[in-house]
């Protein structure tokens, strides 16, 4: 057995070539980082503002409506029917902070953000064969990135949301007078968590976790199917990334409208 | 035939600029067809490295108007009006013109620790189909390293060269740690000299690859989560105490068997 000699210098062979420019890239390059920091700036804005609103979460006629934001109203000051069993009661702010570190945190850790916010915001690159904005780069290698290694355990969190926004969608399906009921804000919150759902679903950890982290498939059939089922999703992460973060803010723009007054929720059957 | 005008760089260690060549071009032409017409004709002394022609050997990756690509699979029409540039790959060293010294690469290959089976069973080894698949699309690369040419982490940086294997080792690294035969852990070495954590999967390697190899989603993160797997997840390091496996050092781990 001979040990590799990783500690050995590599050897790189003589100086560089090529011209010294930031790029020699001609096309847009610049377009999808303006379009990231553009969506993920706005979204941010709109989270942050509905966050400390603290009203117009709850519609509770015809149908009961919660807004993902707010959901589970974990307050004792929350709205009265938006509650869960369980609330604080000596918080003051607004609920939607008590809960909003999970999927934010799951969407801060997730592999297709972090290639985004890396690109768009951090310029580290900012596009592929565009130059590095920074003098040193250590990746994810120290403290606080080296937290990105937590996804997982926000994974385990965002199926958690997931499945009480999925009770969310249920549940209003239940007229408040008694009986079933189907309105506009129905269908938005089931569509709200089937996009939640698949963003989870096709994420990178959970790939690992179901199947991808075993040496052989033939020794986990079981997993290896799970690992088989979720590969084509993973494939589309980065549609599901986009399309459950802009529907879950028009989610609580239409809970928020309904609320307010401004708009009726019409009713379907 | 209409004319093009070529902006090729031409120099060595010492130096160089781009010189402009004005050439025919012809229907259904690729760039690695302008280089050899230039060669012909105006420049005899141009160097380019190129073998198959046919997308398959690697040898003539280049950077091309600024983004890494095969000369032999770019085809003329398919690029934007006006001048293209042409210029050698930019995280090699280089030797003249279009060639660079990909050597570090080699050196880099060198390091990974080789497949280590268990011992030979009594009608040798088995491997089932859908065991081969997954290694299978790791297995399509030429080593064009024109994922090592974009990775930032050496492109912008050269300190990292002494501690970054590159996404072009990673998908090597992913095929050897998802073998069922193989039973070294190469997590720990992945994660302390191998520099998988420097990696910030902005996924430019996938973009540039010419065999459409999902470097970043089948190989990177999946090696990145199984790092996570051995260091950040108190959940599995209970499991393996409950079920009394081990985790190999990388000191372990880096150890090859002999030949």
């Amino acid at each position: 057995m001979t040990a590799v000699e990783s500690s050995t210098k590599v050897v790189l062979g003589g100086t560089r070539g090529g011209p010294e420019a930031a790029t020699l890239r001609q096309d847009r390059w610049w377009l999808q980082p303006v379009i990231t920091v553009s969506v993920l700036t706005a979204f941010v804005i709109y989270s942050t503002w509905a966050a400390f609103q603290n009203r117009y979460y709850f519609v509770a006629s015809p149908v009961h409506l919660v807004s993902p934001f707010y959901s589970p109203c974990l307050a004792s000051t929350c709205t009265p029917g938006s509650k869960i069993g369980f609330a604080f009661s000596g918080w003051t702010l607004s609920p939607a902070l008590l809960i909003l570190i999970f999927p934010l945190g799951f969407r801060l850790t997730c592999y297709y953000y972090r290639r985004s916010y890396y690109r768009a915001f951090w310029w580290s690159p900012p596009a592929c064969a565009v130059s590095d904005a920074h003098g040193a780069y250590s990746g994810e290698t120290r403290f606080p990135l080296i937290m990105q290694n937590l996804h997982r355990y926000f994974f385990y969190a965002g199926l958690v949301f997931n499945v009480l926004l999925t009770y969310d969608a249920v549940d209003a399906f239940r007229q408040s007078g008694g009986g079933i009921a189907m309105t506009v804000g129905t269908l938005v919150l089931c569509v709200n968590a089937t996009l939640l759902w698949l963003y989870s679903l096709s994420c990178h950890a959970c790939r690992h976790l179901c199947g991808g982290g075993v040496k052989s498939f033939k020794a986990h059939p079981l997993r290896y199917r799970f690992w088989k089922f979720l590969t084509p999703l993973n494939v589309k992460h980065m549609n599901f990334a986009w399309a459950s973060l802009v529907f879950v803010a028009l989610t609580d723009v239409y809970v928020r409208l309904v609320a307010s007054g401004a708009l009726t929720d019409y009713k379907i059957f | 035939m209409a004319d093009v005008t070529m902006r090729i760089w031409r120099g060595d260690s010492s130096g160089g600029d781009f010189e402009n060549y004005t050439v025919d071009l012809s229907e259904g032409e690729v760039v690695l067809d302008i280089i050899h017409r230039i060669q012909a004709t105006e420049a005899p002394d141009l160097a380019c490295r190129w073998n198959c022609k046919a997308g398959k050997c690697g040898s003539c990756s280049a950077e091309i108007n600024g983004k890494p690509r095969l000369m032999c699979m770019t085809r003329m029409d398919q690029l934007p009006e006006g001048p293209v540039t042409v210029t050698p790959m930019k995280t090699f060293p280089i030797i003249r013109d279009l060639v660079t010294d990909v050597s570090f690469n080699y050196e880099m290959a060198k390091r990974v620790p080789a497949l280590l089976p268990p011992p030979m069973p009594e009608g040798g080894y088995r491997m089932f189909q859908e065991d081969v698949e997954r290694g299978q699309e790791f297995r399509k690369c030429i080593e064009c390293f024109m994922c090592q040419d974009v990775c930032h982490v050496i492109r912008d940086h050269e300190e990292n060269k002494q501690h970054f294997a590159g996404p072009r080792f990673f998908i090597r690294y992913a095929e050897l740690e998802m073998h069922p035969l193989d039973q070294n852990d190469r997590r720990d070495l992945i994660r302390e000299e191998m520099g998988l954590g420097y990696c910030n999967i902005t996924k430019c390697c996938t973009e540039v690859c010419p065999e459409h190899i999902h470097i970043t989603d089948n190989a990177i993160i999946p090696l990145k989560e199984r790092v996570v797997d051995a260091h950040y997840d108190p959940v599995a390091w209970l499991g393996r105490k409950i079920t009394r496996r081990t985790k190999r050092s990388a000191a372990e781990a880096a150890v090859q068997p002999a030949p």
